[in-house]
């Protein structure tokens, strides 16, 4: 089987977001980029597939997308058997234009499985797995905790999940494409030497992608910071000062013995 | 083309969602700008038509491979209902339905999609669409491009209220070509599992987010939880890690809670970790990060490091 999972470098949340000065977009240029978490869960869950039994995991990334060989080195370090980064992507295409793009390259690669995160964190006109399996006639699930063989061959068994913690198990026929939610168990962790022993190798390919053609008829007037109508009141002080606050809160309303 | 606008209702167990009532309530005031009507697709039997007085019309699709909840088999309901209705604006809840079809909607149907919609706006015959994006700390005005559109609603973006009127709304019955070609099938169901105890059931949480780093970490909360004599809950994160059980998981996929207190530790408050715990009467958050989004919904915060304040309160309450 050859699974194909395609990730994102997205901003760091962790880190200060900055506006262009127009107000339009998020100012690229100082931002920190990290792998999408949820991409991390989807090259986890592939690599347990992999382990489970006989298939081929390909990581791919774009070369719009900020440090993505960071990622895609870590990936081989992690074990995918393959890394590919697509270049032509332009500068920073929105989800339609990276379905469009990866549907095009997908097309002769053979790819049994496409397995990538259910969302980013910016992915304003909607998420990359529906978009892809739509562009390419495929089946797909999203919001995914778990893909195991299938009782037949060529088909697979996700778990989906739903709010409030119910879940069903659908069985998929193959090719499909897969949103994944979270793996079954964490993302394992790569060790820095191993990825500098990748970075050495210098094990990444390359091949090119067909621009985008279509828009996703967004139009973008401005972004901003939630206005602040209902923020917190910050307590200050020394731990031991701000501690007593709370319990003085938490014992106005009977809630500790103060 | 219509000026109508549709939604997709989702119904757990015979009942419909509140997060249809949600995007009802919010169709009805968009449908009035427009100058078209609120219609609600409903696939499975046509006796939920009787919860959905706030629609005009109902578009029921009644077929058996749509008693149950199949990605490929709603996308392909949809997808005819849209056809034969043309509406201006579909609207999805933002949750696992929305999640899975809205973007393939979007592609196959070629219309704009605006997701994480926590506003939603007619200017005329322009829809603005007001976005949550990058978990929660930037917002996102859009306009939609072209005469349709698709929005994926947050939950608890909008009230349930307006959208659950009282009237009887017609129904209109539509058949689907054959579903028989999809290429998966429901085998099986899981519904919730309950744990040792009822996270939405007491007075006070001790929650705890990825900011706690470890599991050996846990401890120092713990022992909070333990001195207060209350559960201690958790993010998706900490859930995911297998640190606590999923009964304990606050949030979108996880359970909506409403206790007097809740005390949040290391929980950066992503639009999903909200949908949660929104509505806590009183919500204090502890995070090292003065930007965290957590902070526009807690009534109280700090940015003291939770490992300094977590024994510090601890201290106090054992007094
Ligand atoms: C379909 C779907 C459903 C989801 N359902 C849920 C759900 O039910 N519940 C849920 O919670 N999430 C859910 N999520 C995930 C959600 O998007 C976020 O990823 C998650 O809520 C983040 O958890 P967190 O705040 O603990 O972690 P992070 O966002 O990583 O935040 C950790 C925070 O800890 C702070 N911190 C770090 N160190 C310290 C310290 N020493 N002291 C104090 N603060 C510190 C950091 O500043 C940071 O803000 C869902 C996502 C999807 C796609």
């Amino acid at each position: 089987m050859r699974i194909v999972v395609p990730m994102k470098a997205v901003p760091d949340l962790v880190e200060e977001i900055e506006l262009t000065s127009d107000g339009s977009g998020i100012d690229r240029e100082y931002l920190k980029f990290v792998l999408n978490e949820w991409d991390d869960q989807a090259l986890e869950e592939a690599l347990l597939v992999k382990e489970a039994g006989d298939a081929e995991v390909i990581a791919v990334g774009l070369d719009s997308d900020p440090d993505i060989e960071q990622a895609l080195y870590a990936a081989l370090a992690k074990g995918a058997d393959k890394a590919v980064k697509l270049t032509g992507a332009g500068e920073a295409p929105d989800t339609h234009a990276r379905a469009e793009m990866l549907a095009g390259w997908l097309g002769d690669q053979g790819a049994d499985l496409v397995i990538t995160g259910v969302q980013s964190p910016d992915d304003l006109d909607g998420q990359l797995p529906p978009a892809l399996g739509a562009r390419m006639g495929l089946p797909h699930v999203s919001v995914v905790t778990s893909i195991e063989a299938g009782a037949d061959a060529g088909t697979v068994r996700v778990r989906q999940e739903f709010s409030g913690g119910r879940s069903t198990e659908l069985s998929v026929t193959l090719p499909a494409v897969v949103g994944l939610q979270a793996a079954r168990q964490s993302p394992r962790y790569a060790p820095i030497s191993r990825i500098r022993q990748m970075m050495q190798a210098g094990g990444i390919e390359e091949a090119p992608l067909s621009p985008a053609s279509g828009t996703s008829g967004l139009r973008v007037r401005r972004m901003y910071a939630p206005e602040s109508t209902g923020h917190a009141e910050m307590l200050t002080g020394s731990p031991d000062e701000v501690a007593a606050k709370i319990v003085e809160l938490l014992s106005a309303r009977g809630l500790v013995k103060g | 083309m219509s000026n109508n606008v549709m939604v997709l209702c989702e119904h757990v167990g015979k009942r419909v969602t509140d997060s249809t009532y949600e995007l009802i309530g919010k169709a009805r005031e968009l449908a009035g700008a427009f100058g078209g009507q609120v219609e609600v697709a409903l696939f499975g039997p046509a006796d939920l038509a009787e919860q959905l007085g706030g629609a005009d019309v109902v578009v029921n699709v009644d077929d058996p491979s749509l008693a149950e909840y199949v990605p490929e088999c709603y996308e392909r309901a949809l997808m005819h209902v849209l056809g034969e209705r043309e509406p201006r604006l579909l609207l999805l809840a933002n949750a696992t339905i929305g999640l899975d079809l809205g973007a393939a909607i979007s592609v196959s149907w070629q219309a704009p999609l605006a997701a994480y919609c926590v506003g939603l706006a007619a200017e005329g015959d322009t829809l603005v669409a007001t976005c949550q994006i990058l978990g929660g700390k930037i917002m996102a005005e859009v306009e939609t491009e072209g005469t349709k559109a698709v929005a994926t609603v947050v939950g608890g973006a909008f009230p349930t209220e307006p959208g659950q009127g009282s009237g009887s709304p017609e129904v209109v019955t539509v058949s689907v070509p054959d579903l028989g070609s999809v290429r998966m099938s429901l085998t099986q169901t899981f519904e919730a599992q309950g744990g040792d105890v009822d996270i939405t059931s007491v007075d006070m949480l001790v929650s705890v987010g990825r900011g706690i780093g470890s599991q050996d970490n846990l401890e120092t909360v713990e022992e909070l939880a333990t001195s207060l004599g209350v559960p201690l809950s958790a993010s998706r994160p900490v859930i995911d890690s297998g640190w606590l059980p999923k009964s304990r998981q606050v949030g979108k996929s996880g359970l909506k809670v409403k206790p007097r207190a809740y005390l949040a530790f290391g929980i950066s408050g992503a639009p999903e970790h909200l949908e949660g715990m929104r509505s806590a009467e009183l919500i204090i958050a502890c995070n090292t990060d003065e930007q965290a989004p957590i902070f526009e919904i807690a009534h109280y915060g700090t940015t003291v490091d939770l490992f300094d304040l977590v024994p510090a309160i601890v201290e106090r309450v054992q007094g």
